[in-house]
């Protein structure tokens, strides 16, 4: 059949991951130029890089029919745990956490490109058991399949990452349609272990949590009272957001520009937005992650089936789940937990577990469309 | 949770169950909520609370640094500088450009230790201290480190990272000693001075007045300081700043009614008086001058001995070194004088014979004795069982008032003061009258009020011992000896001894409202003696004249006055007069000379010499009072004093005579 050329990809998602791409590196010129004295490009340069990589990733990806990785789901699982497992015992240890693998040219981050590697695996597998997704053992075992790798990067300590694995597996779950008893007893569940990791534990002298994750945890309820400390990073990133007021402050953004906000270009490049470009600047970059949201929920509307349904759900959940808890301890209102803002936030593991995250997400809407191409539904 | 409604009849879609279409529903309203929490807060953040933020964010990265204004000068009446400033390179040390804590920056201490002659330990304790007080600043190591040490550091520069220099105004007394305790010194403003209201808006780390005319005057010298605004980043480290310097206001000169001549002569004038003395086997410890121009009370010599060389403030004294400046006071007194002591203004004296004018002036003015009367005869003055003598047992014969005062008879005073007892405090009303007894109010931080004893004061301390000795339980306090005021107190005050207390200045004031009374129909003013003249811009040009109007105006008879001054001037003058040898050569026609000696007597110690003097004339006429701590008579050391100063001051030829009047 003779037809038209279009796009071979989701326009709008598209539309929507250059521009953050654009935003990422815009921001970072300001917030980074003063990183390295000799180097005010350094950052920009390697950003730009990485979203050069990841676009052509996403690219090669989204060629792939992604239908041909389910049957792959037990090799994925066990890279990711190998993966996770490899950085523990030979990685690479920065401020205090083991997270990286150092290659030649960037550290590689296994707990960020976990969350691509658990959402294809656990979708497949919750696929497999789709006869049986009323079952309490299907819940506790997508559960458990999550669990213990988001256990093993809460050990190195990656509590931010640990968190995405769980709300993917729940997200996974809630759309495959586990039953409301189970979700809500998941819910318990969590707030039980939440509590007894928060309160109950330490008061026995059992430490999960480290100390100063912990005080992380909670010193958004009470930023002021702790400002040379815990609460320092969300105060300055509160001043520097705050000060941005309706159209920033540009060239004389001093908080992120002379770095009184800690990491203003990797977990809080929120606040280099909203203090260099003000609420206009912060408004068009949320907007853009509401298209990517949006478009992630309609891909999984439109998918051909149910895996390419629950890949898109756990990519929506994955994007949705950083968005909000990034910005939201950016402007005061979320504790402190690493992570980062997809594709905004500096670092090439991050940009490139986002793009490949969108890669799968294009590849479902291009296996959709060609799905309905080729029952004759819509022409082209 | 319109979010997730279809978007639109191009969209291709399969079947979608209601379950699913449901649970995206709910996922896609759960993504609505969360961004109209996150817009909202954003919009309450940088839309509704915005100003306030830039606010914060404006105070993170500028600090303000001071920048030292340059204090102003003091300068003599003609303009002469007697005080300035002069400027030197600091050493001092930039914290951020430090070498890396430990070893490295230990290694940099000790070997800018070694240059500076300081030790290590204190280069660090002083960078700490810094630091905290004015983070972000340089930090002072330094202040007068010399030339070889600062050729040194210009020279190696990178042997002494972090080491810069900055120029900085040091205050410089190029007359080092000459009326130090009236110019006073300067430092750092101290954290108590800060709370002070005469320090009101000085920013810390400001060099301020510590005493004298330079706390006196400071809010006129200190200037204004300006304001470097620093950048800073997180770190601390200044970065590259767009922000003007707010330029320092240099200080107000302030020029004084000093007479650098004529206080350079009197300095030396007393140190001769005092070696003379000292030669004569007199200790001669301590001395001190005060010469007014008694229509106006400006002061045009003021000293005090002995002195210290206010440079030395320069840089923290010691312990001892301060020390040794405020003396040692012992049995019978002080053992080593203290060198910060204004003994013009702060000195508490009896004053000796130079108290008697004011004693024949109350008895004058009282009615308590006729100008003719002869009193005094014989040697001693016979009081119940208790004896009044003149020096030397001298034996006078009855004298009127004039003479009296010309050879300074003890007796006849002796008598007047026991006459004047009966018409109350007589005498006492006069001094006050005068201006002894209370503060000149002169303009420099403290002076003494002195005493003038009465029979209340007597009966109040007698008092006020008896409750002490009552609450500690001891024998004495020390206060009183607890006896009631006796006809003999007011004999003794009568000749300036007992219980009166007095500076030279408040005597300089008594003498010179006896002037202006004489020459002024029996209106004297009670002058305000001062040293500011007038505030002065650095360039020169007058901002504000100085005033000092008198305090009130003594009104006398004139025919007393002229009587009393008539004494003076024969004391000064004619044979037998007790300062007459002294001034032998000098041309009384030309500048007549009324002047009193007076030799204090003291319990411990070699009686005190005195000399107050007025000299008239037309355009600078001039009160001059000497006093020398242990130095004899006063015709023997205080009165050839005198001399040398008014010779000066009147341009005539300078000549030490001691004088040879044996008299108290």
């Amino acid at each position: 059949m003779r037809r038209p050329w279009r796009l071979p990809l989701d326009p709008v998602l598209t539309a929507a991951v250059v521009g953050l791409g654009v935003a990422s590196v815009v921001t970072l010129g300001g917030a980074t130029s003063g990183l390295i004295p000799a180097q005010p490009h350094y950052y920009v340069n390697r950003q730009v890089t990485y979203l050069i990589v990841g676009v052509l990733l996403m690219l090669a990806l989204s060629r792939i029919d992604y239908s041909r990785l389910r049957r792959l789901h037990g090799a994925i699982y066990g890279l990711l745990l190998f993966m996770i497992v490899a950085v523990l015992a030979i990685g690479h240890t920065a401020r205090g956490s083991q997270r990286a693998i150092n290659l030649p040219f960037f550290s590689f981050q296994a707990s960020e490109v976990g969350k691509v590697l658990l959402i294809t695996a656990l979708s497949a597998f919750v696929v497999g058991r789709a006869r049986k997704l009323r079952d309490r053992d299907t819940t506790a075992q997508v559960m458990l399949a999550a669990l213990i790798p988001a256990m093993l990067v809460i050990v190195q300590p990656d509590l931010g990452s640990g968190m995405v694995y769980v709300v993917i597996a729940v997200t996974l779950l809630f759309v495959a349609g586990t039953s409301w008893k189970h979700l809500s007893a998941l819910a318990a569940l969590g707030a039980v272990s939440l509590a007894f990791v928060l309160v109950a534990a330490p008061a026995v002298g059992v430490h999960v949590l480290k100390p100063y994750q912990v005080q992380r945890l909670t010193a958004f309820l009470h930023p002021s009272t702790n400002s040379q400390k815990e609460g320092y990073q969300q105060v300055e990133a509160k001043i520097a957001i705050g000060s941005g007021q309706k159209t920033g402050r540009g060239v004389n953004a001093t908080q992120t520009r002379l770095n009184f906000v800690p990491e203003d270009h990797t977990d809080f490049v929120f606040a280099a937005v909203g203090e260099q470009y003000g609420f206009l600047g912060a408004a068009l970059v949320l907007s853009l992650y509401a298209l990517l949201i949006w478009r992630g929920l309609r891909v999984l509307l439109m998918a051909k089936d149910l895996f390419g349904a629950l890949i898109a759900a756990g990519v929506a959940a994955m994007l949705m789940f950083q968005v909000f808890v990034n910005v939201g301890m950016t402007v005061g209102i979320m504790p402190i937990t690493g992570v980062t803002l997809p594709l905004m936030s500096y670092g090439g593991s991050s940009v490139i577990t986002t793009m490949l995250a969108i890669g799968l997400l294009q590849s479902v809407y291009v296996q959709a469309r060609s799905a309905q191409a080729s029952k004759g539904r819509m022409p082209w | 949770m319109s979010a997730i409604e279809p978007g639109g009849q191009t969209e291709p879609r399969l079947p979608v169950s209601p379950q699913l279409a449901l649970r995206v529903a709910i996922i896609g309203g759960l993504a609505m909520t969360m961004f109209a929490i996150i817009f909202f807060r954003l919009w309450y953040l940088q839309v509704l609370s915005g100003e306030k933020y830039v606010q914060q964010a404006n105070a993170n990265r500028a600090r303000d640094l001071p920048i030292a204004a340059p204090r102003g000068e003091i300068l003599d009446g003609e303009g002469r500088s007697l005080v300035a400033s002069r400027v030197t390179n600091a050493v001092q040390i930039v914290p951020s450009a430090l070498p890396p804590r430990g070893a490295p920056r230990l290694r940099l201490y000790r070997r800018l230790g070694a240059l500076l002659g300081m030790s290590p330990r204190r280069i660090e304790a002083l960078v700490i201290k810094g630091r905290t007080e004015l983070p972000y600043a340089p930090v002072t190591i330094k202040t007068d480190a010399g030339q070889g040490a600062l050729t040194v550091l210009a020279e190696r520069e990178n042997d002494y990272p972090g080491v810069t220099q900055e120029p900085v105004s040091i205050r410089d007394y190029p007359y080092g000693e000459m009326a130090a305790q009236v110019l006073g010194y300067v430092g750092q403003v101290s954290p108590l001075e800060l709370k002070m209201r005469a320090f009101q808006g000085v920013k810390q780390g400001t060099v301020v007045g510590q005493e004298g005319l330079e706390y006196y005057y400071d809010r006129y010298l200190r200037g204004t300081p300006g304001t470097q605004r620093v950048e800073v980043n997180a770190a601390g480290y200044p970065v590259p700043s767009k922000l003007a310097p707010t330029l320092p206001k240099a200080g107000y000169s302030l020029k004084l009614t000093l007479s650098l001549p004529l206080q350079r002569e009197a300095e030396k004038a007393l140190l001769e008086g005092i070696e003379h003395a000292r030669a004569g086997g007199k200790p001669a410890v301590a001395g001190a001058f005060v010469a007014l121009d008694p229509r106006n009370g400006e002061v045009r010599a003021i000293g005090s001995y002995p002195s210290f060389d206010p440079n030395k403030f320069a840089k923290p004294l010691t312990k001892t070194e301060y020390e040794a400046l405020e003396g040692k006071t012992g049995p019978g007194g002080e053992t080593v004088p203290a060198r910060l002591t204004d003994r013009a203004v702060n000195g508490t004296y009896p004053t000796g014979s130079t108290f008697k004018p004011i004693t024949a002036m109350a008895v004058l003015e009282g009615n308590v004795v006729s100008p003719s009367a002869g009193l005094g005869a014989g040697q001693c003055v016979t009081v119940s069982t208790q004896q009044f003598c003149n020096a030397g047992k001298a034996d006078y014969g009855p004298l009127g008032l004039v003479q009296a005062l010309k050879v300074s008879s003890d007796t006849y005073f002796f008598e007047a003061g026991e006459l004047a007892n009966a018409y109350g405090n007589v005498i006492q009303h006069e001094a006050h009258q005068l201006g002894v007894g209370q503060q000149t109010r002169i303009d420099l931080p403290s002076e003494i009020t002195g005493l003038v004893p009465t029979r209340a004061w007597r009966a109040r301390v007698a008092a006020e011992e008896l409750r002490c000795e009552r609450r500690r339980h001891v024998s004495s306090c020390g206060i009183s000896d607890g006896r009631p005021w006796s006809v003999g107190d007011n004999m003794h005050l009568a000749v300036g001894q007992g219980d009166l207390l007095t500076s030279p200045l408040q005597m300089a004031v008594a003498y010179s409202t006896l002037a202006n009374a004489f020459t002024g129909g029996g209106n004297g003013a009670v002058v305000r003696p001062h040293l500011g003249k007038e505030i002065d811009g650095s360039q020169g040009a007058l901002v504000q004249a100085l005033k000092f109007p008198p305090r009130r105006h003594a009104r006398l008879n004139p025919s007393d006055v002229s009587l009393v001054m008539e004494g003076l001037h024969e004391a000064a003058s004619q044979p037998g007069g007790t300062s007459a040898a002294v001034w032998s050569g000098w041309n009384q026609a030309q500048h007549p000379v009324y002047g009193k000696t007076g030799t204090a007597q003291h319990a411990l110690g070699e009686d005190q010499s005195w000399y107050i003097c007025y000299l008239p004339d037309p355009s600078r006429p001039i009160v001059i009072a000497v006093t020398v701590e242990q130095g004899g008579f006063g015709a023997e050391t205080a009165a050839p004093i005198a001399r040398l100063l008014a010779s000066q001051w009147f341009g005539v030829s300078k000549h030490f005579v001691a004088g040879t009047s044996k008299t108290f």
